[in-house]
């Protein structure tokens, strides 16, 4: 037998990752991405509204189980997600070179840098408390103490422009939030889901509960305004909402989320300018967090 | 009434008359009934489930659901203040818009029928009563026959009676079929009018689509107003295909004698697209006739939150949330 036939490559079907599932969109679309020069990599789920809704529905589920976690458990469960990555990380390399048209090495250094910043956000989980909260000095024979709690459900409009947005942008939106007890359902950026379809695929695999992280791929000026209107959702972190006017507008995003009294994050001024590299600091850990005062009269 | 007079036991001339005469004749009518196709029910049942309901019709459906429910508290930490809350429910469900319809009833036990009865007056809407030793149904005849004389005494418009699955699935239909008159008999009050009889099931425990269709032609023949599928307390509750082939019993029987039952699924109905299956088989099997709460019932608690968030959905064109409807 002299004739070989060549192998086919067997083509991965991405999907969406909600409540710790991979359903494909209710629409049953899809939609073609591509990469940086244009060449066709996959075919994403065409995210709708009622995908979205969906989502709303399983991290309001999620709430009570990972609130209730205690931080040191958290984080532990935060640093397991770091150690999948380590072992995908020549996918997630593969996935943000072609996503951000970077050269291997630059991608790699990205995806490396992603896999730091969750180990990061995992140490965060039981030290928020002690810069959030705290003793408050009060007139009386009272503890006086403040403890941060986490606000709910957060949409998350994900990275969509700046140096390392695909991946290593969309690690340091979502990990804040869930590392303070939130859950989260994330427009992934339009143009480059993959890296975060495949992250669902990692999140599956660790030990993060089902519906504390959902991710939904398609159309932002879909997605985003659902998330804006949507009366279950608690928090909007606005990082990647590029549009400059319409409903996926960060303006108008803005203005819908007011009418439920959402908690807003404003996305930079400038996106593409920005470099997710640069250290975070605790701005977006800090943002998703309710205080809860407690006074308790003192022992005598 | 003449139509209580017509649903009596052996309603006349529809060949009817003597099935009940002993339990042979009884046995012999109920295993002649046709099987029950299971693989044809279901793939029936699942069809009519893909329906796409949406815009006006969706509006429709959802008020039409709102209006047919038995709003149901059947919980042994049942207090007068948590029974008082569900009729204030049940009488303005989104207190937000006040054009939501009402509940068609509010179900309960028989000890908080006086209640419940007090917190709805001025309205139409019913107070149903479970009875007859719910859920088990596991009493002496004279105790059931009790319970339920009390429930109507202290004003229940309905009696929602389990039947003894013990006896019907040893085969002992005529104690059924005397069970059911009897309760029948004792719905009635002084003035000459009767509480509406619903029939329960427990399609969970009758094992076999054959006993369900048997149940049902059962029930009918002894006078039931309504049949029911579950008391909601065992595992397996209203399933599609069960309703669906109570829905062809009923059809059938109203062509063999001229006489209308309801039909009500109660139980692990929780949310607006479960009602709409439902709703659609109602209309694909029976019609209009019976899309009104006059015959067909949800009993349900939970699937009212979801229908009224559908709602808000509606009219606001934004997804609403549990914040937004009453915590039961």
């Amino acid at each position: 037998m002299s004739d070989v036939i060549a192998r086919l490559e067997v083509l991965k079907t991405y999907k969406l990752y909600v409540g710790g599932k991979f359903p494909r969109s209710e629409s049953g679309r899809v939609y073609e991405v591509t990469d940086s020069k244009g060449q066709w990599l996959a075919n994403a789920p065409l995210g709708t509204r009622k995908d979205t809704r969906d989502a709303v529905l399983a991290a309001r589920a999620a709430v009570k189980g990972w609130a209730g976690t205690t931080a040191y458990n958290r984080g532990q469960v935060l640093y397991r997600v770091a150690e999948m990555l380590q072992g995908r990380r020549e996918q997630f390399t593969a996935e943000v070179a072609t996503a951000e048209g970077l050269s291997a090495k630059k991608a790699a250094a990205l995806v490396d840098a992603a896999i730091d910043r969750w180990v990061w956000y995992a140490g965060w989980t039981d030290k928020v408390a002690q810069i959030a909260g705290g003793a408050n000095p009060v007139a009386g024979p009272y503890f006086n103490l403040s403890t941060p709690e986490p606000t709910g459900v957060v949409g998350v409009v994900a990275p969509q422009r700046g140096t390392g947005f695909s991946f290593l942008g969309l690690v340091s939106v979502i990990a804040p939030a869930i590392a303070t007890g939130n859950t989260v359902v994330v427009a992934a950026a339009a143009d480059a889901p993959l890296p975060a379809l495949s992250l669902g695929e990692v999140l599956a695999t660790s030990d993060v509960p089902g519906g504390v992280v959902n991710i939904i791929s398609g159309r932002t000026a879909d997605i985003a305004p659902t998330l804006a209107s949507h009366q279950d959702i608690n928090a909007l972190d606005l990082a990647g909402a590029i549009a400059v006017e319409g409903p996926g507008a960060a303006a108008a995003l803005e203005a819908s989320a007011a009418d439920t009294l959402k908690r807003v994050l404003r996305p930079a001024e400038d996106q593409s300018a920005l470099d997710w590299t640069d250290a975070p600091g605790t701005e977006r850990l800090l943002s998703f967090l309710e205080t809860k005062t407690v006074w308790h009269p003192m022992g005598i | 009434m003449s139509t209580l007079a017509a649903n009596a036991p052996g309603a006349a001339g529809s060949g009817l008359a003597d099935v009940a005469a002993s339990e042979a004749s009884l046995r012999r009518f109920l295993h002649g009934l046709p099987g029950v196709d299971q693989v044809g029910l279901e793939a029936r049942a699942a069809t009519l489930g893909t329906r796409s309901i949406k815009t006006t019709a969706k509006a429709y459906a959802i008020d039409l659901a709102i209006s047919m429910i038995d709003l149901t508290t059947l919980e042994g930490a049942d207090t007068v203040g948590k029974v008082r809350a569900l009729c204030a429910k049940g009488r303005t469900p989104d207190p937000s818009d006040p054009g939501t319809p009402r509940v068609a009833a509010i179900c309960v036990y028989p000890d908080m029928v006086a209640t419940a009865k007090d917190a709805l007056r001025g309205t139409a809407i019913q107070v149903a009563s479970v009875a007859t030793a719910f859920p088990a149904g596991r009493a002496a005849l004279p105790v059931k026959l009790a319970d339920t004389a009390d429930a109507v005494a202290a004003g229940a418009d309905e009696i929602d009676m389990v039947i003894d699955r013990g006896a019907f699935l040893s085969g002992r239909y005529l104690d059924v079929f005397n069970e059911i008159v009897a309760v029948k008999e004792a719905c009635r009050r002084p003035d000459g009018t009767a509480a509406h009889l619903k029939v329960i099931f427990e399609t969970g425990e009758l094992q076999t689509y054959d006993n369900v269709r048997r149940a049902s032609w059962l029930a009918m023949l002894a006078g039931a107003d309504f049949i029911k599928t579950s008391t909601g307390k065992v595992a397996v509750n209203a399933t599609p295909p069960v309703t669906l082939l109570m829905l062809e019993a009923v059809r059938d029987f109203k062509a063999q004698t001229g006489v209308q039952v309801g039909v009500k699924p109660a139980g692990g109905i929780r949310t607006t697209k479960d009602a709409m299956k439902y709703l659609v088989m109602v209309n694909e099997t029976l019609g209009d006739d019976w899309l009104t709460p006059h015959w067909f019932r949800f009993g349900a608690s939970s699937l009212l939150n979801d229908l009224l968030m559908q709602r808000q959905k509606l009219t606001t064109g934004r997804y609403s949330g549990p914040d937004y409807v009453t915590v039961d």
